[in-house]
Order: C-alpha cells, then sequence, then structure tokens
C-alpha cells in the first residue's frame, strides 16, 4: 500500500471546492483551489452507431458542445469540466472516438475565443474489454483500440485522462446477487487490484508522453451497480453500502500508479479517496437522477471539486436540448456551492452540514459516504498492509458504523436488512488471515468460464 | 400462512442439504417425478418469487431457494428423463448484441427456470441471427430480450425484425432500464417486463395467451 497516512484528518475539511493539492488546467482552471465547477456529461439519443450513422452522430455532438457552452458562457460559469465518456463501438474504432473528441475540443476553443469560457475535457474511453468472454484484460483489439484511443486523444488536446474500468467484473455481479462479500472482495482487492495497477501503469506512460493528466477511475460496474441493485429492491442497502466502502481500495490504485484527480464523477467512493490522497474529485448527485437514481442526492455534494450530471441524452426537453438544461442546473448548484464558500469557512462548513444531514440519517449508502464515515473508512485503509487486508478492514468498519448508527437512532434501516449485519459479520469472521489462501480458496470456488486467471497474474 | 408440503417448505427456506432426502422420501411413498416437480418443487419457487415481488426478501435469498431446487432437481432429473417428463415452455433468452448488461437478464432466466420454463440463455452481445438461429433450433414459445444502453436499442428492433421476417411463430418479451411499454408496443414485441420480479407473470401470461 502506497499511501500510510491521510491528508486530511478532520471530516470538516473533507469539503467541496478545496483539495490539499489542487489541478491546474491549460486554461487556467483550479480545480480543488477552492472553486467548485460544473462537469458536463452526455450521451446519444437511441440510435444507431455505425459508419452510416456518424454523420449524425458528429451532428448530435456538435450540437451538444456548442448548446451547453453557450449556456455556461451566458451563465458567467468559472469554468467547465467537459466529460466525453465514449460509447462501445467509439471505442472499437477509434477514430470515431477521436473524431468526437476533436469536435468538442474544437467547440471548447471556439468558445474561449468568443467569451472567454475555460475549459477542460475528461476522456474517458469505455473499456470494451469485457466484449470477450472471458475478457483478455491484458492484450487483444479491446485493449489495442482503447489504448489507441487513450492516446489519440491525448495528443489531440484532451487533459484529463479517465476510465470506467472492469477489471474483476466479470465475478463481481455474481457477488452482489448472491450477498458474497467473499466473492466481493475477491473482485475488487484481488482481481480489481491487479487489474489495475497494470491499466493505470499503461495510461499514466501515455499521460506522460502527452504531458497531460491520469484523472482518475471508478468502481463504476461495483459500487454503482451494487447501489442500482438496493435502489431496484434487489439486493439489501446495507450489503450495497459495505460494498461502496471495499471499492475505495480499489479505485486507490489509480492515484497509486500516478493519477492525481479530478476523480471520476461515478465514484461514490471518491470522498474516502480525496481523504487518502488529497487529490480533488468530481461528484455526482440530486443531477444526476437523469442517468441513475441515488440515496444521497444532496450528501455527494459535501466534498466535490467538480460537480457532475452523470450523463443525460441529447433530447428536447421543454427548456432546450437536455445537455444544455444539465449544464444550466449543475452551473446552479456550484454557484450555491462557490457563494457558500466566499462567505468564509463557517458558511462552506454549513453548507456542507446540511448536505450531509438532508441524507445521512436515511440510507446506509449515504450514511457510509458521510465526512466522518469516509474519515474513519479511510483511516483503515492506509493502515492496511495489504489490498485484501484493506478491504477486509473496511469492510468491518462499514459494518461497525452503520450497525452503531442504527443501535443509537442515528440512521434508519428496514427491518428486513437488519439481519444482514450479522450475516456479512459472520462472513467477514470466516475469511482466512492469509491473502494467499483466501485467494486459493476463491479460486476454487470461481466459475473459470467467466474469467482468465493468469490475466490477473494468478495461477489457474 | 399456510402449511405446505415439506418439500416446499424446504425449497422456500433454502434447505439445500435437506431436500435431496426430502425428494426420496416423496418417491418412496409413491409420487411420480413429474408430481414432485410439478406439485412440490415449482409452487416453493413461485413462493418465493411473490415474496420477491411483494419485496418481502431480496435477490441473494431468493437464490438459495433456487440453489435448493437446483440440489432436489438432481435427484430427479434422471426420473423425468426416463419418463420423458419436461417443461411445458421453452424460452430463448439474451442480451442484445452491443450490449455486455447480464445482471437483469440472468435474473429473469433463473425466475422463468423456476417456473418450470427450460431457458436456452444465449447470453451477452447476441446478433438478431443467433436469436433467429436458436429460435430454429429449439422452437420456444418465449424470446426475452435484453438492453441496458440507448444505443442498444435499436439492435432490439432489429432482432424483434428478424425474428418476425423468418415467421417464427413465437412471443417476445423485452426489458431494460432504457426501455418501455410504448417502446414494446412500437417495435412490435409482445410484451414488456418492467424488472425481473414481474418478468414470471409476463412470461406465464403470454404462454397462456399462446396455448
Amino acid at each position: 500500500m502506497h499511501y500510510k497516512s491521510l491528508a486530511i484528518e478532520d471530516p470538516s475539511e473533507l469539503i467541496f471546492g478545496i483539495s490539499p493539492k489542487p489541478v491546474l488546467t491549460r486554461s487556467g482552471m483550479v480545480i480543488g483551489g477552492g472553486t467548485v465547477y460544473p462537469e458536463l456529461n452526455f450521451t446519444l439519443p437511441p440510435m444507431k452507431i455505425d459508419a452510416g450513422t456518424m454523420p449524425e452522430v458528429r451532428h448530435n455532438y456538435e450540437q451538444i458542445i456548442a448548446g451547453a457552452l453557450g449556456r455556461a458562457a451566458e451563465l458567467d460559469a468559472p469554468g467547465v469540466v467537459i466529460e466525453f465518456e465514449t460509447l462501445p463501438p467509439m471505442t472499437e474504432h477509434p477514430a470515431w472516438g477521436l473524431e468526437i473528441a476533436k469536435i468538442l475540443l474544437e467547440g471548447m476553443q471556439q468558445e474561449a475565443c468568443r467569451s472567454g469560457l475555460k475549459s477542460v475535457l475528461r476522456m474517458t474511453p469505455n473499456d470494451n474489454r469485457e466484449f470477450e468472454r472471458p475478457p483478455l484484460m491484458r492484450r487483444g483489439r479491446y485493449w489495442d483500440a482503447m489504448l489507441e484511443l487513450f492516446e489519440g486523444s491525448a495528443a489531440a488536446g484532451a487533459e484529463l485522462l479517465s476510465i470506467e474500468s472492469v477489471g474483476g467484473k466479470e465475478l463481481h455481479d455474481e457477488a452482489l446477487v448472491n450477498g458474497d462479500l467473499a466473492g466481493s472482495l475477491f473482485s475488487l482487492c484481488i482481481l480489481g487490484e491487479r487489474d489495475m495497477r497494470f491499466l493505470w501503469t499503461n495510461l499514466q506512460t501515455i499521460a506522460d508522453k502527452h504531458g497531460v493528466k491520469c484523472a482518475g477511475d471508478t468502481a463504476c460496474g461495483f459500487g454503482n451497480t451494487a447501489m442500482v441493485l438496493a435502489e431496484q429492491k434487489m439486493i439489501p442497502r446495507v450489503f450495497a453500502a459495505v460494498v461502496r466502502a471495499i471499492t475505495a481500495v480499489r479505485s486507490l490504485v489509480a492515484y497509486e500508479c500516478g493519477a492525481v484527480g479530478p476523480g471520476k464523477d461515478c465514484g461514490y467512493e471518491n470522498p474516502i479517496l480525496k481523504a487518502i490522497t488529497g487529490y480533488p474529485m468530481a461528484m455526482e448527485g440530486k443531477t444526476s437522477a437523469c442517468a441513475h437514481l441515488s440515496p444521497m442526492g444532496n450528501l455527494a455534494a459535501a466534498c466535490c471539486d467538480t460537480w457532475s450530471n452523470e450523463s443525460v441524452q441529447n433530447i428536447k426537453l421543454l427548456g432546450g436540448m437536455a445537455p444544455t438544461c444539465y449544464m444550466e442546473q449543475l452551473i446552479y448548484d456550484c454557484r450555491l456551492m462557490n457563494t457558500a464558500r466566499g462567505h468564509g469557512k463557517e458558511s462552506a462548513r454549513q453548507l456542507q452540514r446540511w448536505f450531509v444531514e438532508s441524507d445521512a440519517a436515511l440510507d446506509p449508502q449515504a450514511f457510509i459516504l458521510s465526512p466522518e464515515s469516509s474519515v474513519a473508512l479511510a483511516r483503515v485503509i492506509v493502515n492496511s498492509d495489504s489490498y485484501y487486508h484493506a478491504g477486509v478492514a473496511v469492510a468491518r468498519k462499514a459494518v461497525e458504523l452503520l450497525r452503531e448508527a442504527y443501535g443509537q437512532g442515528k440512521l434508519h434501516i428496514e427491518p428486513k436488512e437488519v439481519a444482514w449485519f450479522d450475516t456479512m459479520q459472520d462472513d467477514l469472521d470466516e475469511l482466512p488471515e492469509s491473502e494467499s489462501e483466501f485467494i486459493g480458496r476463491q479460486l476454487a470456488l470461481a466459475d473459470r468460464s467467466r474469467f482468465l486467471p493468469q490475466e490477473y497474474e494468478l495461477k489457474g | 400462512m399456510n402449511e405446505q408440503h415439506p418439500l416446499t417448505q424446504a425449497v422456500v427456506d433454502g434447505r439445500r442439504k435437506e431436500v435431496g432426502a426430502l425428494v426420496t422420501q416423496c418417491l418412496e411413498a409413491g409420487e411420480s417425478a413429474g408430481s414432485i416437480l410439478e406439485n412440490r418443487l415449482v409452487p416453493g419457487m413461485m413462493i418465493v418469487g411473490e415474496r420477491f415481488k411483494q419485496n418481502e426478501i431480496f435477490v441473494p435469498e431468493m437464490l438459495i431457494a433456487a440453489r435448493a431446487m437446483k440440489e432436489a432437481l438432481k435427484v430427479l432429473e434422471p426420473l423425468l428423463l426416463v419418463a420423458g417428463v419436461k417443461p411445458e415452455h421453452t424460452a430463448v433468452i439474451g442480451t442484445v448484441e452491443g450490449d455486455l448488461h447480464d445482471i437483469g437478464k440472468n435474473l429473469v432466466a433463473m425466475m422463468w427456470k423456476g417456473a418450470n420454463i427450460e431457458v436456452i440463455d444465449l447470453g451477452v452481445n447476441v446478433p438478431a441471427a443467433k436469436f433467429v438461429e436458436s429460435v430454429k433450433q429449439h422452437k420456444p414459445q418465449l424470446v426475452g430480450l435484453s438492453a441496458l444502453l440507448t444505443t442498444t436499442m435499436p439492435a432490439m428492433r432489429d432482432t424483434v425484425k428478424a425474428i418476425r421476417d423468418e415467421g417464427l411463430a413465437v412471443k417476445i418479451v423485452i426489458g431494460g432500464a432504457p426501455i418501455t411499454r410504448e417502446f414494446a408496443r412500437e417495435i412490435g414485441a409482445d410484451g414488456y417486463s418492467p424488472d425481473a420480479g414481474s418478468a414470471v407473470d409476463t412470461a406465464i401470461e403470454l404462454l397462456r395467451a399462446t396455448a
């Protein structure tokens, strides 16, 4: 484990707009330097993506960037982060993804010339490796195409590199629907950690070559899948909350390999990572309900450095095209936070408390990411001697925090979920101390048709 | 709560280690394999499915029951084979081309199996031609299509069209986060299931209409 201590020890300092290690962009934005910036993400309306529809695809992105940035300039945004999260065919055919990235960069440049609006592009190629089943994680056409798109977009001027990587996911979905904490730990802290290290070492090489920044990853396919399944009442919220705590161990690896933030928006585990690393973080909450529901719409803003909408389709709403409308919403959200900050530390802390208090008692997934919980969880991670032990320790701490808050009447838990505290505790108590023993045990249980151990430096 | 047959209750409770012996007891008492499946095991999974639909239990608890049923089937399957008893209905299911999401699809497959429907799972990223080929091969009464991305909804439309163009008499039910009843109607699907919990009801409704 690279990090041995916390960058932020005091929960009240785990606050929006300020990070111990801010990120400076070429256009002069200082992310984490005292201003919360809107971060807009968007996607296509229902349509096919192929060579024949590429003119329409291009038109959509031209329309999105012109409309959204125009509105940002009209509302005097202090700067904006534009995230281009590709769709699978755009990573499979890197030339298509690169073409769209250039359209966005050109739109950003034009708006900078027209109104002086500062902006930065976060490039997020989607991770297509799982198109192969079982996935090849370190080779093959999906790996090559993904790296080609990272390289091309970094060369073209995309300054922040991110991804929602999938290493370990091939076993994690099964762990989630089975309520299997050991399976989750194996996916996140053994497979996930190894894949993250390999992937982010490669991405850092690309970033260094082109003078851009690795921003960060997210355990979206793990923690957010759990959150959505809990929202759909398929798995217990307390289980999803504990899985969320474990995801921080996996996402941390990107920063160990050189990422400097802002962490990826849908990484709800980011407060824990900000406490550990001190790097700025993107977060999403109430203004990302267009993409998915969450139980922490306000709380998620408590320590954000950029504030995101996750993703919205380019469709017409009454107010205008959806990305333009969402740009406006994000700007107003950020204005409020920046105004509170402008009134001084106490005002900012008051708003931070309101963000937290309005959500924390109502859902275990919100509670576990409050500044207080995040710092407590971050501390057990940095005090651990391995990723496996960190995963187990942070899961134990999460169960302890949730159980204690429930016992003190500070947290609402549905009656049918309460028994899961004991179930999870028992599962954790049964885990071996030795990592190699744990790996051996999980390998014996794992469905080999779903994953290739050698892709994770494991012997089959 | 109605008192259930001990085997049915064991499935409901997910007592995997006990079901084998209970199946044997039923057989020794003269009950046929087909009757045990139809009257003891399937009702157990239907109770579990209903509890899940009513938000009384979670998927992990439902899967524990499914594993118990699977254990019982290990004992029964050879006998069912000899007796020539097969599930009344067959379904082909898959996530459409370009889409890798399979949690919802897997849950639907599991719930259909619990309702004694034989399920052919084609996996994820399944081209329309593969669905057509599978329908021709397995002759199911039901096809389930799943998609989670707005950009793979057109692949769902293509798949329905490909099946219809071949004139294959099969009911098609679709589902997934961006899917709506209106979209199902628009692309010519027969049914729409908003979640895994209601997928069994939708399937049974469509299959009854077929019968």
